[in-house]
Order: structure tokens, then C-alpha cells, then sequence
């Protein structure tokens, strides 16, 4: 387990960057870049106030404390109050609240209200128990757990993101590309990304649910214009075998698999389970949890609860023939 | 003892010392944090009257409880009558009023069995048929469960009563009961509003 | 209508050896308040110590990546029982144990208005404490094994809706704490009964000492903010027993409903846990200054304020849900506006130390701690508040670490001040004073530890409630810190518990008024008998003692 999870970092698509330390302090999208503005003001603010009243409270704690030698019993001098004096520090903070609020309010409404830029590619993201659908209505293109979205360097095109969710409330969150709006069932949010660079922005499902959730990662694939077309024109394609591969598929539609998962151009049609028409174009397996190589594949159709114990995806108790058969048709699937 | 107490125990006081009567003071709490519980029912209500994704709808099933509805208002007055007769020392007028609220009341109650009975039995209608049932059973069951607890107060005290004990000794407690009976037909306005009038 | 004094009909207590049988008996069946309060604030201590054990396991847990000490499963209902036994079983018996030890004493009563219910309200509350605890062995899951609640502390529905949470482990979350809610609201009626009925000839409401002020407007926030969550958590009984569908998504329910009812108590629930550690602060920082509570009438304005504007600002927990920009810009504004009031109590405090003589025991001592801490968590609350921000924060250990913020390092902090300040008149033997800074110290420095590496965790993204994380993250370390803050937690507490116990035993015997205090409380006996008074107490000024040590300089000539 532990080398399988060293081994997720070495993944690398060529020619794109990969970003697992995600600093909201280095935004790489408009969103988050806005996020962080407001955030550095606050800062800026809470910081200042943080000074001046602890500051004063080591003045008085320093300078008030009883001299050891002053054994008198004699009391300080008795004050009740001064109506000038609260006033002051009443009024000082309503300022500053006040300034506070009109900022959030502009930024509220800028990252809100403020449609993404005009050029936009459309992408329906789908919460599940515990990995992410994510569809791509123009081109009819499904896929899971990686959302590839052209990379947008001088702000000109957006993805725009429609949240939904089958199941509970999960959350969509890449903390440089635009903070949280959660994926609710029975109701639909909104959320816009523009990645300044191509890489590979990795989030996680932000609101609890449920056993997996920890292992319920994300990928943002942000690639040119170019590369983006080229992919979206692979995966409209259905999935065409080439001939020695017709009995690892026989074998494949004659299992359960076909009940959960759906490879176009077969018979399996599920839609339990991630989309697996193209899964051999994916970086990684079950949302992040694994590899995706022949190895790990190996693992998780063997045993998918050890990778992500308690996951929905049962254990199918395939034979060693079965497992070799399955896995090398699910390599072939480009 | 301690000698500090003794002093402040000598001390004078400036003037005549009154507080609050503390069963008044935690009846009206009591009330107080009730009325915050049904808000929250007819949130729920108010937020999914229209919701419902199948039949059947309040407008096909529900019917106005104008009876039972004059029945309960009406004893709210007649619980005064009682209380306003125990205050008066009148034990015999007390029996009367208070016989004929819990008349009233059991009216009421009778009512909303019978028309639940009908929506269960004939219109299919349970608190899992769709979210209409689900906010209307809670809500005007949570009211119900109210109304039970306040007349098997008054039974109880008419039962008593009718044994001889002295009620004229608990006045302060029968007028808090018939300020609790107030309090449950204050809420049926409410429920009354927003589930017949509104919501249909 | 009370009456000025009345005579005592108990005879005075015979002094006489108990059997172990008898004791036991006088403390079950007791009505007193002290005794009801001490057993509040003993049961609170005890699960503190519980829900600590989970957190231990949780930071072990998490101190490595990859780690694999429990399962996922265990790790949710791990985190689950240790936020809800924090907040219900821990905070709110110690509300109820301080207001009900210390309100009659302090506003001369002989008891609580109300008694029997008063022993109710614990009784219900335990009820629902075991209720909740009971299902890790019966609450069968599929497998029929005892499986705890691992929904998270506001159990979000669906998540908790019987399609996905099987088993019965839900319904003992919702059912205990429902139950051990009711027994809130019965100390919370009585608190406020008692105050207001049964004030010794004197007391005016202005004269009133500011611990029963607050705790006064504590009980009104219980009384208006425990009802939504009765009402949510009926709700999802019926939608788990009876098929309703107050909360199925599938049905046309709405899961943003619940998240309303929720924060409606969830956030004036804070400020209801964090109120006993202000009503504390504004008696034990006067006595150790020497001086009076600077500002008294802004004090209780504030408060006040608090308990108003806290009702308004529930939705700032629900930021990431896709509110309108109006609903995310009046919750934004309505939580920064706590902040004013909030300065004003910390303003004050520190400026009824400013020119006095501080004496730095114990107590002063967590009350200082808690004056830098609370200010940092109520600034990181501020930072959570800007809704833009929050976008980023919410859900992540940076919100952990707020919180931690002001539950351990405020809440907590404020509950050990009162807890040394009081001992004395409870227990009638003082704590050992050096055993007592050591606590200071390994706490102050183990809880900073632990809690400051989370806010930076939060900003390189780590979600919370996840049991395990894979490397190269940038988590790794400030995980390993934040869990080693807990070898000098750990001591800390049980140098707390040994002083508590070794010094009932062994202590110095404390005399009726060892702080030379000025309230009521300290004018009788320690331990006070249980009729606190014999001669109900008069009082002119809010500070009757200092009348009584400076009868040349009284308090009354200023009112
Ligand atoms: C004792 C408990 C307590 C207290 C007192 C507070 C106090 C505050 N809290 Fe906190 N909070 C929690 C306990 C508490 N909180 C808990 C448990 C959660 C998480 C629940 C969960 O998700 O599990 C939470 C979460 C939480 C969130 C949601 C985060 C998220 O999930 O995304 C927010 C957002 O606004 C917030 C804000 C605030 C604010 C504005 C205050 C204010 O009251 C702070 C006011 C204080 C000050 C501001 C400092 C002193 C003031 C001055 C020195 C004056 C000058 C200041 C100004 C002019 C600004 N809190
Ligand atoms: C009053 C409230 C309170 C208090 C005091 C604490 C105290 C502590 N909390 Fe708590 N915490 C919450 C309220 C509180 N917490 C809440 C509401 C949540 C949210 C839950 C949710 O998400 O649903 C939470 C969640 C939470 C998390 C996040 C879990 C997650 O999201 O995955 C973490 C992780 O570090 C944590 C850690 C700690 C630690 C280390 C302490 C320590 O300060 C505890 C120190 C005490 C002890 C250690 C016990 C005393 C020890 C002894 C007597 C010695 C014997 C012990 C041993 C031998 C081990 N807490
Ligand atoms: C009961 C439904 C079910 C069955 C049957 C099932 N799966 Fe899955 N499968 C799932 C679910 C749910 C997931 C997502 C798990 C997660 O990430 O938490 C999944 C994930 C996967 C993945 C990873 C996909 C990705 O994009 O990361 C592969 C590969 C896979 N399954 C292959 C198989 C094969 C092969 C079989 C049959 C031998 C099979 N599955 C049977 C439900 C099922
Ligand atoms: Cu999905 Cu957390
Ligand atoms: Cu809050």
C-alpha cells in the first residue's frame, strides 16, 4: 500500500506539471486568486487589531502584577467605568467591521454574480459514494475523477462547473483553482475554474461522506486548447477492440462488471460505477486511491475493499484466470 | 456560621422586597421554548407546502375543521370561565366550566382522529405517502400530543376534584394550566392558518 | 411572593458517619443544588476525559500518513462521538453544573426554584449520555455488531437518512442527545426562575453578580436555540422510523433543511458553551485585580447583545452550500458583528486589570491564557465570517483549528479558572498552588502545539474528517506536531485530576473566604451547609462583602 501510494507521486502526464501541495496562498485561477485578495486584507486587518489588543494586554499584565515586596494589604484605587472610554472601543470596531463587511460584500458578489468569461466549456460534475461523474454535455463525453479542462493563461475561457450529486453532500474544492461549493442532491450549484496553467490541480471532497470520504480525491487536468481538443475527440470515441481482445471482453461482459460499469460500443451499460470506456487514459484508479497500472488495476478489481476499505464497489471474486482476462481487456481500454 | 453572613444578615433594607412569582416565571419559559419547537414544525411546513413530487395534495384530501376548530377556540374562553370561577372561591361553577372544556377538547381530538382516519383509509394518505403527509401528520400531531397532555391535565383535575380534594388551594396552579391551554390554542391559530387556509 | 426572610424548618445537620450505602444514597436521591452541580461538572470531567481518549487516538492517527492504527470506519465514529460527547456531555454540564452550583449561592437562595426538577435534568441527561454511549454495543449495524454514530457531529442528512447510514447507530445519536436536551432546557427554566424569583431582599437586577447575569442569558439562548435541534432530530427519527420524508432528497425533501435547523442551534450553541468561561473571567480577573468589574453595564449589554445577534448568523456554517450573494453577505456581516460585543467583554476584562495589583494564582493565571486565545480564535472566526475566505477555510483543518481555538483554548481555559477558583468553597480545602502552575504550563503549551500547526494545515488544503492522507502533501509535519502537542496535554490533565483529588484529602483547610472575595457565595461556610443560609443574606451593593471589609469606602454610596 504504501509504495502504491509513493508510486501516485512519481505519476506524471508528460509535459504538465503536477501540483499536490496546494497553497491557497498561490492562486492559480481567478476565483481563488479573488479568495485570496479578500484574504490578505483580512489578514492585514485581524492582524492589526491582534497587536494593538494583546499588546495592551502584556502592557497590563507586565506592568500591574502585585510587587512581591508589597505585603500591605492596602486595595488599588476603585474604578467603576467610564462611559468615554467604552464608547471609544465600541465605536472603533463598528468602523472597522463596517469596512470589513463592504469588502466581503464586493468580493461576494464579483466571484458570485460576475459570470464567467464568455468562452466557456460546460462540465457536469456528479457526486457518488465516493468518486466524482464527471460529464461533458457538448461533446457527450463521460468520464470520472479527472476533469480535464482547457488551461486558460490570459483569462479568456472558463469551464463552467454544474454540481450535482446522487447520493449525500460531497464538495468540490481545488484550493488553487476556487474554493468550495458543495454537491448537493435534489439541487444544483454552480462553480466557474479558469487555470492560468497547464498541470494537474489536485482537490479532495470537502464535506463529510461518509466512510470513504477521505479517499475521495479530484483532479483538475488543465492542458492547451490543443491537447484538450485531442482528448475530448478520443473519448467521444466508443470503444472499438481490436481482435485479440475478443475473448478478454467475452469474459468481461460475462461478469457482473457490466451491471455497475458501461464501456460504449458493448454491452456493459451500468452506471453504478465510474464510466469505463476510456479508463486506460486516466491517471488514476477509484478517485485517486490508486495507480492506474496493471498492477494496482490488479489489486482493485482482486479486492477493491483493501485499496478503499468500505467502498461500494464489492469484491467480485474473480479467478486468477478471470482477474488476468479482465485486466488485460480494462489495459486495453484507450 | 460564618460571621460575614450574620452581618449582611443585619444589614437594613431601603425598601420592601418582592420578586417574581417562580412558577410564573417558568411556566411562561416553558411556553417560551415550546413556541420556538413548533416554529420549527411550521417552517417545515411553510418550506415544503407545493413540494411534493406525488399525490395526494392537500387540495384533493383536506377539508376545513371548522367544528372542531370552534370547538378549541372556544374552550380557551371556557377555561377562563373556570379558572375566573376558582378564583372566585366558586368550586361548583369551576367543575362546570372546566367539564365542559374537556368536552371541548375531546371534541377536538376526535375530530382529528376521525379525519386522519379518513386520509389514511381513504384518500392513502400516510406520513410516508409524500412530503405533504410527512409535514402535515408531524405537525398537526406534535399540536395533538399538546392537546392530549393539557386534557389529561384537566381530567386530572377534575378527577380530583370530584374526590373532594381542595383544588381551591392550587389556583395558582389551574391558572397555569389554563394559560398552557391558551398557549395550545394560540398555536392551532397558527397550525389552523397555515395548514387549511395557506397551504391548500 | 417572597418574603424577606422565613424561618428554616430543616434542623441543623447532625454530625454523623455515613455508611458507603447511605452516602451513596444521599447522592442519588439528592434535590440540593450543590450536589447536583458538583455531579454535573464531575460527569462533564469524566466524558472530557473520555472524548480526550478518542481525540488521542484521532492524532495518533493522523501523525503519519499512510497511517493504519484504526479503520476508516472506527477513525468516522471516532471523531463523531468525540465532537458530540465535547460539545453535549462536556459543554453543556458544565453550563448547567457552574450556573447550578453557583446561582443560588451568589444571589443568597437556600436552592433552585425548582428542585425535583432540577434532579431531573441531571438524571435525563445522563440518560441520554449513556443512551448515546450504549451503542457501541448495541447499536447493530448490518452485521449485528455495536457500531457508534460515524456521521460527524451535525450529522448532515442524507448522509444520516436510513438509505445510507444502516443500522440503528444514527438513532442513538439522535435519540440521546434529543433526550440529554431535554434536561438542558429543564436546568435551563430553573436557572432562569431562580434568578429572577428567588434573589435575596436587596439584590435588584443591577446588583445581580455578572456570573448569574450571563448565565441568565445563557439559559434564554438554550430555551430558544435547543428546539430546532429537538425538532430536526424528531424529524429524522420519523424519517427513519416511520418513512417520512422531512430529509429524503429522493422524495422532493430538501438536505439544505437540516443544515437550517442545525446551525439555528448549532450556533447559538457555541456561545452558549462559551458563556460559563465569560461568566467566570467577570469574577475571578475583579478579584485578582483588586479591583471592580470595570464597566459592569457594558458588560451585561454585551452579552446581551451576543445573545441577540447570535440567533442571526447560523448560515455562516453554510458559506459553501450556493446561497444567494445576499444570503452570503447578510451572514458574513451578521457574524463580524459579534465581533463588537465580543471586544467589548475582552476590553473591559483587561481594563479591570489595568491599574490594578494582579495576583498571579491559578486562576488568573487560565483567565490570562484564555484573554490572548480567545482573541485569536474570535480573529480567526472573523477571517472564517468574510464568506470569500470562508469559500477556502470551510471544511478544513483551519476551521479544526478555530474551533479548538475557542472550545479548548477559551471554553476550556475559562472552565479550569472557575473550576481553582471555587474549589475551595466547594470542596472547603485548598488545591496545592504549585501542582496547579504546572497544569498551567503543560496545558498553555501543549494546546498551542497541537492546535496552531492546524490553521496551516488548512491552508495547504487538508480537509478535515479524513482518517488517513497520502505524502508529499505538505501535511506530513505539521501533522506530527500537532499530535506530539499532546505529550504535554496529556500530563497536564493528570496533574489536574491528582491535585483535585489529593487536596480534598490532604489540602489545606480553606476558611470561609479565601480569595478575600466580594460576593455572596464567600459569606457562608466552605462547604456550604445545605441550606446555604441560615438567615437569608441583604444585600445594597453588587459587591456586599466589600461593603462589609470597607465600611468606611461601601460600594452603595456610588450606586
Ligand atoms: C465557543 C465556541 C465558539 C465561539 C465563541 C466562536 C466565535 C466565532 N466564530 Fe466560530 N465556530 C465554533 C465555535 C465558536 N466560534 C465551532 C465549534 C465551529 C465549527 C463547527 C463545525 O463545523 O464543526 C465554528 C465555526 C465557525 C464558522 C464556520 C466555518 C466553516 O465551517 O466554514 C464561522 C464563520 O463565520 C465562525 C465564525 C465565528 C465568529 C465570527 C465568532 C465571533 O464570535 C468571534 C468574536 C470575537 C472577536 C472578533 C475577538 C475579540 C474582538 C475584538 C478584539 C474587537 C475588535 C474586533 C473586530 C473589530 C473584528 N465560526
Ligand atoms: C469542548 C470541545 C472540544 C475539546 C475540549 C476538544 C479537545 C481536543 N480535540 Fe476536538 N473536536 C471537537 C470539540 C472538542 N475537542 C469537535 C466539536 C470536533 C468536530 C467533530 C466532528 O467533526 O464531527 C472535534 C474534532 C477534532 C479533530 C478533527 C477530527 C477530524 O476532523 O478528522 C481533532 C484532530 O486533531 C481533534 C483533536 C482534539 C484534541 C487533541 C483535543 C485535546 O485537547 C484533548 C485533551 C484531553 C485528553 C487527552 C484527555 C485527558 C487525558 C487523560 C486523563 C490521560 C489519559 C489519556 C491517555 C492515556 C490517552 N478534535
Ligand atoms: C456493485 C457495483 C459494482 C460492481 C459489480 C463492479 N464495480 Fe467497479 N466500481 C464500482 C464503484 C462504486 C466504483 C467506484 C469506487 C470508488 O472510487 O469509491 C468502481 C470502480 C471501478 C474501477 C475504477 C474506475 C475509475 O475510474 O477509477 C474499475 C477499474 C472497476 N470498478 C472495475 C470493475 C470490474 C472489472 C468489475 C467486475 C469484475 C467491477 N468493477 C464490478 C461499482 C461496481
Ligand atoms: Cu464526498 Cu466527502
Ligand atoms: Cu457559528
Amino acid at each position: 500500500m504504501l509504495i502504491q501510494l509513493w508510486a501516485l507521486l512519481q505519476v506524471q502526464v508528460p509535459g504538465v506539471p503536477e501540483r499536490r501541495i496546494q497553497d491557497i496562498f498561490k492562486p492559480m485561477a481567478t476565483p481563488a486568486e479573488a479568495e485570496k485578495n479578500v484574504a490578505l486584507l483580512t489578514f492585514a486587518i485581524t492582524g492589526a487589531i491582534f497587536i494593538a489588543v494583546a499588546g495592551l494586554l502584556i502592557y497590563t499584565i507586565v506592568r500591574f502584577r502585585r510587587n512581591p515586596r508589597d505585603t500591605s494589604n492596602q486595595e488599588p484605587p476603585q474604578i467603576y467605568g467610564s462611559n468615554q472610554i467604552e464608547a471609544a472601543w465600541t465605536v472603533i470596531p463598528i468602523l472597522i467591521v463596517f469596512v470589513l463587511i463592504g469588502v466581503s460584500a464586493r468580493v461576494i458578489a464579483a466571484v458570485e454574480n460576475a459570470g464567467p468569461p464568455p468562452a466557456t466549456l460546460k462540465v457536469t460534475l456528479i457526486g457518488h459514494q465516493w468518486w466524482w461523474e464527471v460529464y461533458y454535455p457538448d461533446y457527450n463525453v463521460r468520464t470520472a475523477n479527472e476533469i480535464h479542462v482547457p488551461a486558460s493563461p490570459d483569462g479568456k475561457t472558463a469551464t463552467y462547473l454544474t454540481l450535482e450529486s446522487v447520493d449525500v453532500i460531497h464538495s468540490f474544492w481545488v484550493p488553487e483553482l476556487a474554493g468550495k461549493t458543495d454537491l448537493i442532491p435534489n439541487r444544483q450549484n454552480f462553480a466557474w475554474i479558469d487555470p492560468r496553467e497547464p498541470g494537474v490541480y489536485i482537490g479532495n471532497c470537502a464535506e463529510y461522506c461518509g466512510t470513504q470520504h477521505a479517499k475521495m480525491y479530484l483532479r483538475v487536468i488543465a492542458q492547451t486548447p490543443e491537447d484538450f481538443n485531442r482528448w475530448a475527440a478520443a473519448q467521444q470515441q466508443p470503444q472499438q477492440i481490436r481482435g485479440n481482445m475478443q475473448q478478454a471482453k467475452a469474459v468481461f461482459e460475462s461478469l457482473a462488471c457490466v451491471n455497475c460499469h458501461a464501456v460504449r460500443g458493448t454491452s456493459a451499460a451500468g452506471s453504478f460505477g465510474p464510466d469505463l470506456t476510456h479508463l486506460r487514459t486516466r491517471q488514476t484508479l477509484a478517485s485517486g486511491a490508486l495507480v492506474n497500472d496493471e498492477q494496482d488495476l490488479r489489486n482493485w478489481i482482486n479486492d477493491p475493499q483493501d485499496a478503499k476499505p468500505g467502498c461500494l464497489m464489492p469484491s467480485m471474486k474473480l479467478t486468477n484466470d478471470e482477474l488476468t482476462q479482465v485486466v488485460s481487456y480494462l489495459q486495453a481500454l484507450n | 456560621m460564618a460571621d460575614n453572613a450574620v452581618a449582611l444578615n443585619a444589614l437594613a433594607l431601603e425598601r420592601e422586597w418582592t420578586t417574581p412569582d417562580r412558577g410564573t416565571v417558568g411556566i411562561i419559559m416553558l411556553i417560551i421554548t415550546e413556541t420556538a419547537l413548533f416554529s420549527m414544525f411550521v417552517a417545515a411546513y411553510v418550506i415544503y407546502t407545493g413540494k411534493s413530487l406525488t399525490g395526494p395534495y392537500p387540495k384533493d384530501v383536506l377539508e376545513v375543521p371548522i367544528i372542531a376548530t370552534i370547538c378549541l377556540l372556544s374552550s380557551s374562553f371556557t377555561v377562563y370561565m373556570a379558572e375566573h370561577s376558582l378564583v372566585h372561591n366558586n368550586v361548583a361553577r369551576f367543575k362546570v366550566w372546566l367539564f365542559i372544556t374537556i368536552l371541548l377538547g375531546a371534541e377536538f381530538l376526535t375530530a382529528t382522529g376521525l379525519e386522519w382516519r379518513k386520509l389514511i383509509y381513504e384518500d392513502h394518505l400516510t406520513i410516508a405517502t409524500n412530503l405533504f403527509g410527512t409535514t402535515f401528520y408531524s405537525l398537526v400531531g406534535l399540536h395533538a400530543s399538546h392537546v392530549t397532555v393539557g386534557l389529561f391535565f384537566l381530567l386530572l383535575t377534575l378527577f380530583l376534584t370530584l374526590r373532594g380534594f381542595p383544588i381551591e388551594t392550587q389556583t395558582r396552579r389551574i391558572i397555569f394550566l389554563s394559560w398552557y391551554w391558551h398557549f395550545v390554542d394560540a398555536v392551532w391559530v397558527v397550525v389552523f392558518t397555515v395548514v387549511y387556509l395557506i397551504g391548500r | 411572593m417572597a418574603t424577606v426572610d422565613y424561618p428554616l424548618e430543616r434542623p441543623r445537620e447532625k454530625v454523623r458517619e455515613f455508611s458507603f450505602s447511605e452516602t451513596l444514597y444521599k447522592w442519588v436521591a439528592t434535590v440540593d443544588h450543590k450536589r447536583l452541580g458538583l455531579m454535573y461538572i464531575v460527569s462533564a470531567l469524566l466524558f472530557l476525559v473520555i472524548a480526550g481518549i478518542m481525540a488521542t487516538v484521532i492524532r495518533l492517527q493522523l501523525a503519519v500518513p499512510n497511517n493504519h492504527l484504526v479503520s476508516p470506519e472506527t477513525f468516522n465514529r471516532l471523531f463523531t462521538m468525540h465532537g458530540t460527547t465535547m460539545v453535549f456531555l462536556v459543554g453543556m454540564p458544565f453550563v448547567a453544573g457552574f450556573a447550578n452550583y453557583l446561582v443560588p449561592l451568589m444571589i443568597g437562595a437556600r436552592d433552585m426554584a425548582f428542585p425535583r426538577l432540577n434532579a431531573f435534568g441531571f438524571w435525563i441527561f445522563l440518560f441520554g449520555g449513556f443512551l448515546l454511549y450504549y451503542s457501541y454495543l448495541g447499536g447493530g449495524g448490518l452485521s449485528g455488531a455495536g457500531s457508534a454514530p460515524d456521521v460527524g457531529w451535525f450529522a448532515y442528512a442524507p448522509l444520516t437518512e436510513s438509505a445510507f447510514s444502516h443500522g440503528s447507530a444514527s438513532d442513538y445519536w439522535a435519540l440521546g442527545i434529543l433526550v440529554s436536551g431535554f434536561g438542558s432546557i429543564a436546568s435551563a427554566i430553573n436557572v432562569i426562575a431562580t434568578a429572577f424569583s428567588l434573589r435575596c431582599p436587596g439584590m435588584t437586577l443591577s446588583r445581580m453578580p455578572m456570573f448569574v447575569w450571563v448565565m441568565v442569558v445563557d439559559s434564554w439562548i438554550i430555551l430558544l436555540a435547543l428546539p430546532p435541534l429537538s425538532a430536526a432530530q424528531i424529524m429524522l427519527e420519523l424519517d427513519r422510523q416511520l418513512g417520512a420524508h422531512f430529509f429524503d432528497t429522493q422524495a422532493g425533501g430538501s438536505a439544505v433543511f437540516w443544515q437550517h435547523l442545525f446551525w439555528i442551534f448549532g450556533h447559538p450553541e457555541v456561545y452558549i458553551l462559551i458563556f460559563p468561561a465569560f461568566a467566570i473571567l467577570s469574577e475571578v480577573i475583579p478579584i485578582f485585580s483588586r479591583k471592580p468589574l470595570f464597566g459592569r453595564p457594558a458588560m451585561v449589554g454585551a452579552v446581551v447583545a451576543i445573545g441577540f445577534i447570535s440567533m442571526g448568523v447560523w448560515a455562516h456554517h453554510m458559506f459553501a452550500v450556493g446561497m444567494t450573494s445576499w444570503g452570503n453577505t447578510f451572514f458574513a456581516a451578521s457574524s463580524m458583528l459579534v465581533g463588537i460585543p465580543t471586544g467589548i467583554k475582552i476590553f473591559n476584562w483587561t481594563a479591570t486589570m489595568y491599574g490594578g495589583k494582579l495576583r498571579f494564582d491559578t486562576p488568573l493565571l487560565f483567565c490570562c491564557a484564555f484573554l490572548f486565545q480567545f482573541l485569536t480564535a474570535g480573529l480567526t472566526g472573523i477571517m472564517l465570517a468574510v464568506a470569500p475566505f470562508d469559500w477556502q477555510l470551510h471544511d478544513s483543518y483551519f476551521v479544526v483549528a478555530h474551533f479548538h481555538f475557542t472550545l479548548v483554548l477559551g471554553l476550556v481555559f475559562g472552565l479550569f479558572a472557575g473550576i481553582y477558583y471555587w474549589y475551595p468553597k466547594a470542596i472547603g480545602r485548598m488545591y496545592n498552588e504549585k501542582l496547579g502552575k504546572w497544569h498551567f504550563w503543560l496545558f498553555t503549551i501543549g494546546v498551542n502545539v497541537t492546535f496552531i500547526p492546524q490553521h496551516f494545515l488548512g491552508f495547504l488544503g487538508m480537509p478535515r474528517r479524513i482518517y488517513t492522507y497520502s505524502p508529499g502533501r505538505g501535511w506530513e509535519l505539521f501533522n506530527l506536531i500537532s499530535t506530539l502537542g499532546l505529550l504535554f496535554q496529556i500530563p497536564a490533565i493528570l496533574i489536574f485530576v491528582w491535585n483535585m483529588v489529593h487536596s480534598a484529602i490532604k489540602g489545606q483547610p480553606a476558611g470561609d473566604d479565601p480569595w478575600d472575595a466580594w460576593t455572596l457565595e464567600w459569606s457562608t461556610t466552605s462547604p456550604p451547609p445545605e441550606y446555604n443560609y441560615e438567615k437569608l443574606p441583604v444585600v445594597r451593593s453588587s459587591r456586599p462583602l466589600w461593603d462589609l471589609k470597607h465600611p468606611q469606602d461601601p460600594d452603595w454610596k456610588f450606586e
